[in-house]
């Protein structure tokens, strides 16, 4: 039952589907989960499109007529469409913010933490922790108008006395951005802790200066993680209103908003046409970006 | 001029990350300094006196440790039966060849990719459709949740499965070892810390989730529905505490479980 490793393989690393068994085996391990999935996300997804084409006039006391009614979809969109456009550009400026500052912390992790590695790790996962919840609570506290963020601000020669944080969209931006970060910066670091360092060298010893040498060699190897780490940040982001309701205003509610919102009313046509349109702009957003990005394997 | 560039390119790099660490930890402090307030009104959350009032009258808040308490059992719960499931689907995943892994690979994925709010909101549209609307409660946030952390934990467990040797496997088989005992002496062994990091983090995705449950939760208030209620009611400063504790005991987990791995010679994350 020895098996034969083929010479061209890399030191170290096993060849591909070594060690992968055929057989029924596969199926039986899977099942049991997949069948999870299949009944409590497949089905639910199943039943929210459904929903979203029951007629406008029923209720839960009254029940829903399904009658096809394609009507909602157009309905919802337009009454919803600046929650709908508001989403997706919070969501975009707070992924383009975690890029410009999870990059230098996932780089400094991999390339320049050394034995403080864990160490720094650690506190990156370790806010995680602390409930979402609580931790946004503490952001309305500190950017609060009489607490000293925007005390000091305020007293600033080039800001205005009158600067505002809280209930503004900065402050939902800023708290989406803060709460995604984690997802941003993780997968980002697995893509750069992989780089052999030898490329690195190998691109210095042909006189690429250290900048080119990161735009040459650096960028495109953590090309996955950067993808990764983005779609772990805007998706979320985008369905988010836990931020909104806690540090922004009415004029910067979230369709996520709306969508609880309308569930609460007892709107469960609306609601779920809302939440369908959301879900096919993220994933044809998606699919596009990662059809741009090139990147094959993802997980 | 080459030194100067070198020493800005090699520190400041450095530098940007540590002040976006210290912006990542800014809000933990804040929990933590909260956790030991006296505020000057009731429920206002300005920093004013310190005390140990919210540490010692911790169930004092009408439904805080009854919302804790629900919480962790949920998270307990979900977090055995996903953590089981998916690390079957891992080693499906990894070990096993079959048609369809493909496609398998991306359904494992979709709930990860679908916004929370949409996972909520459809698992609400099939119990309201199937007569469940008003059985909402326990073993509904139980379902959502096993369902959102199983795919967190196929990735991780999959991810240390796939660093893994199968060669080692092979060579316990060569020496004769049945299929069990090459699960249980060599397999197992090596894939534990994955498996401790995915349940580590279900749980703590299970304990934190507030989109998807405050949808299916009925009349059940779980530890993230009492801080939202909290929030326009006025914030009893406990649930700072509630949150010190977890941060506490989270890092207590992880430097326990780097230490014990380290003996061992591996690394957990």
């Amino acid at each position: 039952m020895a098996h034969v490793v083929p010479t061209d393989a890399p030191e170290g690393a096993p060849p591909p589907d070594q060690g992968r068994r055929r057989g029924l085996a596969g199926y039986a391990l899977l099942t049991p989960g997949s069948l999870w999935l299949a009944l409590f996300f497949v089905v639910p997804t199943v039943s929210l499109v459904a929903t979203s084409l029951y007629d406008p006039t029923g209720s839960l006391e009254l029940g829903y007529k399904m009658t096809g009614y394609v009507q909602n979809y157009p309905d919802a969109i337009s009454a919803y469409w600046p929650q709908i456009q508001r989403s997706l550009t919070y969501a975009l400026i707070a992924t383009v913010a975690c890029i410009v500052l999870g990059y230098p912390l996932a780089y400094a992790i991999a390339f320049k933490a050394g034995r403080f590695k864990t160490v720094l790790l650690v506190a990156v996962i370790a806010p995680f922790f602390t409930s979402f919840l609580v931790r946004t609570l503490a952001w309305q506290y500190l950017l609060g108008d009489n607490e000293f963020v925007v005390t000091f601000l305020r007293w600033l020669p080039f800001t205005g006395a009158d600067l505002q944080l809280i209930n503004t969209p900065f402050a939902v931006v800023a708290g989406l951005t803060y709460n995604f970060l984690p997802f941003f910066v993780l997968p980002l670091y697995a893509s750069l802790e992989k780089i052999d360092h030898r490329l690195l060298e190998a691109a210095g010893d042909l006189y690429a200066s250290p900048f080119r040498g990161f735009l040459k060699v650096t960028l495109p190897l953590s090309m996955p993680g950067l993808v990764a780490g983005t779609l772990l940040t805007f998706i979320p982001a985008a369905g988010d209103y836990i931020n909104d309701e806690l540090l922004g205003s009415p004029k910067t509610r979230m369709v996520g908003n709306e969508i609880q919102g309308l569930f609460y009313a007892g709107d469960y046509p609306t609601a779920s046409a809302l939440s369908v349109a959301m879900m096919v702009t993220i994933v044809v957003l998606v699919a596009i970006y990662v059809w741009r990005a090139g990147t094959d394997e993802l997980v | 001029m080459k030194t100067t560039a070198d020493w800005i390119g090699r520190h400041l790099v450095l530098m940007i990350g540590m002040l976006v660490l210290l912006y990542m930890l800014v809000p933990v402090i804040v929990v933590v300094l909260m956790s030991f307030n006296q505020p000057a009104g009731r429920n206002t959350y300005t920093l004013d006196g310190f005390t140990l009032d919210n540490w010692t009258n911790l169930c004092e808040p009408y439904q805080l440790c009854s919302s804790v308490r629900l919480s962790l059992e949920i998270g307990f719960l979900a977090t055995l039966l996903a953590t089981l499931l998916g690390t079957l689907m891992a080693f499906a995943m990894v070990r096993h060849r079959f048609r369809g892994r493909a496609a398998a690979n991306v359904f494992i994925f979709l709930p990860m990719a679908t916004p929370e709010i949409v996972l909520g909101s459809s698992l609400l549209a099939l119990f309201v459709n199937t007569g469940f609307a008003g059985k909402l409660g326990f073993w509904t946030i139980f379902v959502a949740h096993v369902m959102f952390c199983l795919s967190f934990v196929v990735v991780t467990v999959k991810a240390r499965l796939a660093g893994m040797d199968p060669r080692l496997e092979q060579a316990a088989a060569d020496l004769y070892a049945n299929e069990w005992q090459t699960f249980w002496r060599v397999s197992f062994p090596l894939v534990f810390p994955g498996i401790l990091a995915a349940a580590l983090l279900s749980f703590s995705l299970s304990f934190d989730d507030f989109i998807i449950t405050n949808l299916n939760a009925g009349q059940q208030v779980t530890f993230p529905m009492f801080v939202w209620g909290a929030n326009t009611k006025g914030i009893p400063m406990q649930i700072n505490v509630i949150g010190t504790l977890m941060f506490v005991i989270a890092l207590l987990v992880v430097v326990v479980g780097e230490v014990g791995s380290r003996r061992r010679g591996r690394a957990l994350i």
